[in-house]
């Protein structure tokens, strides 16, 4: 494929707002996941939480989309002049010529799951103001993010669980190489809810402590909430040489179970296959393989089945998961902004929480300060969904 | 909005495969749409697909069954192995009942929900069990457009048509919310549309189609009933395009899509 440039892109988690807390996190290999105190949840499990959501106020004409969700978009959007930078590409190509696509599992389904606490008990109708469409429906994320700009393009939300804002990558150029759009406003947003602690915990994938990916004591997820963006264009005939490229993607679905991986992890290598193919490399261009790596046991070991089938026990590898959580539907899009800053400033993120690796890959524990080229970014989701990006710098 | 490109996003339809209100498969609603067939609005029949594993058969909720049921048509009309087919799933929401069934659980006193309806919560639930059901490891897109979600599995289906020259397989479906839901989200029934899109004609095709964005208001039906229908239910947003594909009729059709434009489909037949 063509080699998309990643002209702006931004990330918020609990290591903070904006590049600069999750740069600083990555080198000194910090986690900020806590014990869960969220809402009126009594679970033993921890949470990466984002401070200060509930401090944002929408603009008044966008009332009707207030939500956790929303502000943890605004809250995002309003980092390392991300929104600037939109606005200025909207100058250049046109509000119509820009679409939207964003990821998300939840959306704003915790505004239903307190709106239900409230019904009438004699009707059971929930409470007047309720708004289904600007909360809890999953495209209300994509309906708020145009309404905040003004955008007047093309816009979905990609809802494939935990590989929604990958696939946001995939869906934005082939849309912008169908000649309907000149670039795309593309990322995704998950926050926490009552709904995704519950059920992760009812499945039993949920641990009692800080997840430890890939570690052989590793006893499940802690789930986080974050909001990552990027601009995405056509990447032009002279590339800066500190540009960020989307070089390929590749996806495929396990054809396997609901909520388990297939045990060889050939989901989870097709995609990769078909990422290096579309982007032109071979396994061994990749400098950093930025896994998906939730901390489950069966999850980690399909993956790493199917990273050592391809990659063999040489190319670095983590899962940034210790430190920000598993935010879910933004952890695609959290994971391609760690993967570019990996590149634009030269290091391998330590995979945080894990101190007993699986054996057979080269699982980086403490970070690498090192030049690194190519980025291959894992996203797999319930479901059996798949995807998997290829980052890098220009040649 | 500029001008429309002549280089717009185009594919050509296989077959179809629709369920819905009184409708039980696409030749019954082409007979509808074509006015050869009286329309009586019952409520849409929905069965668990004998493709499935007894177990996941078992687990289906509405949406899998209309999903898989429109999906298994097309491809059964078209004779094609849906194993190889890359696929667009498209919906305005997950399953009703296994929401609100989650929602009052989590309003509780005791809030454990069950594995199994967490996993149907899901929006790519239907993208998952078509999957185990068919054997199909190609990719899925699994999309949100709120009321546009017929519109944005359109483009996004012929985008990718476009971009991997491999046919695709469009799936569009929509189911109800029961109450309290019901009354935010007034969805009355289940109605889905598979279209079966390739990028080559071929002897069994029934049309090519065009899409790009337009200002105009979306067309529609002159049968105030099957009106009713199409707004009521987002995935029947799509009923314009299919009364013209019915009749065999050419021309331009515009389709709702999102508050701010529409999708403009050049229909060749």
């Amino acid at each position: 494929m063509h080699p998309l440039l990643i002209s702006a892109y931004t990330a918020s988690s609990c290591l903070g707002r904006g590049l600069e807390p999750l740069r600083e996190a990555m080198l000194a290999g910090r986690s900020t996941l806590k014990p869960c105190d969220f809402e009126t949840v009594s679970l033993p499990t921890w949470i990466g939480e984002v401070e200060g959501i509930d401090d944002q106020r929408l603009p008044a004409s966008l009332a009707r989309f207030d939500c956790r969700n929303n502000r943890l978009a605004q809250l995002g959007l309003l980092q390392d002049g991300f929104a600037d930078t939109v606005r200025e590409a909207m100058s250049r190509y046109g509000a119509d010529r820009i679409g939207v696509f964003l990821g998300t599992s939840t959306s704003g389904i915790l505004e239903t799951e307190l709106a239900y606490r409230r019904r009438a008990p004699d009707t059971g109708a929930l409470p007047a103001g309720f708004n289904y469409a600007g909360t809890h429906n999953t495209f209300s994320l994509a309906d708020f993010v145009q309404h905040w700009f003004g955008l007047k393009g093309p816009a979905a939300v990609v809802s494939s669980a935990c590989s929604s804002s990958a696939k946001v990558f995939a869906s934005a150029a082939r849309m912008i190489a169908s000649g309907l759009i000149d670039a795309a406003l593309v990322g995704g947003v998950d926050s926490l809810c009552l709904t995704t602690l519950y059920g992760f915990n009812s499945l039993e994938l949920t641990s009692s402590q800080a997840c430890r990916p890939f570690d052989r004591a590793r006893d499940g997820i802690s789930i986080g909430e974050g909001a990552a963006f990027a601009m995405v264009e056509p990447a032009p005939a002279s590339i800066p040489r500190d540009a960020i490229l989307l070089l390929g993607y590749g996806e495929s679905n396990d054809a396997y179970h609901m909520s388990s991986p297939h045990p060889e992890g050939r989901g989870a290598r097709q995609a990769m296959d078909a990422a290096l193919a579309r982007s032109g490399l071979a396994a061994r261009d990749i400098d950093y393989i930025n896994l998906h790596g939730t901390a489950t046991p069966s999850n980690d070991a399909a993956e790493g089945n199917a990273v050592k089938g391809l990659f063999g026990d040489a190319t670095p590898c983590s899962s940034t998961k210790g430190a920000t959580g598993h935010t879910l539907g933004a952890a695609g899009g959290i994971e391609a902004v760690i993967a570019a800053l990996a590149i634009r400033n030269g290091f391998i993120p330590a995979g945080v929480g894990t101190t007993d690796p699986e054996e057979g890959l080269d699982y980086v524990l403490t970070t690498r300060r090192q030049a690194v080229r190519h980025v291959l970014s894992n996203s797999f989701g319930f479901g059996g969904t798949n995807c998997s990006l290829i980052l890098g710098s220009p040649a | 909005m500029k001008p429309t490109m002549t280089n717009t996003p185009a594919a050509w339809i296989r077959s179809i495969g629709l369920i819905g209100p009184g409708m039980t498969d696409w030749p019954a609603c082409a007979a509808i749409l074509a006015g050869d067939a009286a329309w009586s609005s019952e409520r849409t029949v929905l069965n668990a697909p004998e493709e499935l594993p007894p177990a996941e058969r078992r687990r289906a909720v509405r949406v899998v069954k209309l999903a898989l049921g429109i999906g298994l048509q097309a491809t059964s009309a078209a004779g094609m192995d849906p194993s190889e087919l890359a696929t667009v799933f498209s919906s305005s929401g997950g399953d009703g009942v296994n929401c609100h069934l989650i929602c009052e659980t989590l309003a509780s006193d005791d809030r454990q929900i069950s594995p199994t309806r967490f996993h149907n919560s899901v929006h790519n639930a239907a993208a998952g069990y078509w999957s185990i059901a068919t054997g199909a490891t190609a990719p899925s897109a699994v999309l949100c457009a709120f009321d546009g979600s017929f519109g944005a599995g359109l483009l996004e289906a012929l985008a990718q048509i476009r971009f991997d020259g491999q046919p695709c397989l469009l799936l569009a479906y929509d189911a109800d919310y029961p109450e309290p839901l019901r009354a935010a989200r007034p969805i009355p029934d289940a109605f889905g549309v598979a279209l079966l899109l390739t990028p080559e004609r071929d002897a069994h095709s029934c049309g090519r189609l065009a899409v790009n964005l337009t200002d105009d208001a979306a067309d529609t039906l002159a049968d105030p009933a099957l009106d009713t229908l199409r707004c009521s239910i987002p995935a029947a947003r799509s009923l314009p395009l299919l009364a013209a594909i019915a009749a065999r009729r050419s021309g331009r059709v515009v389709l709702d899509y999102l508050d701010h434009a529409r999708l403009a489909v050049d229909y060749g037949a």
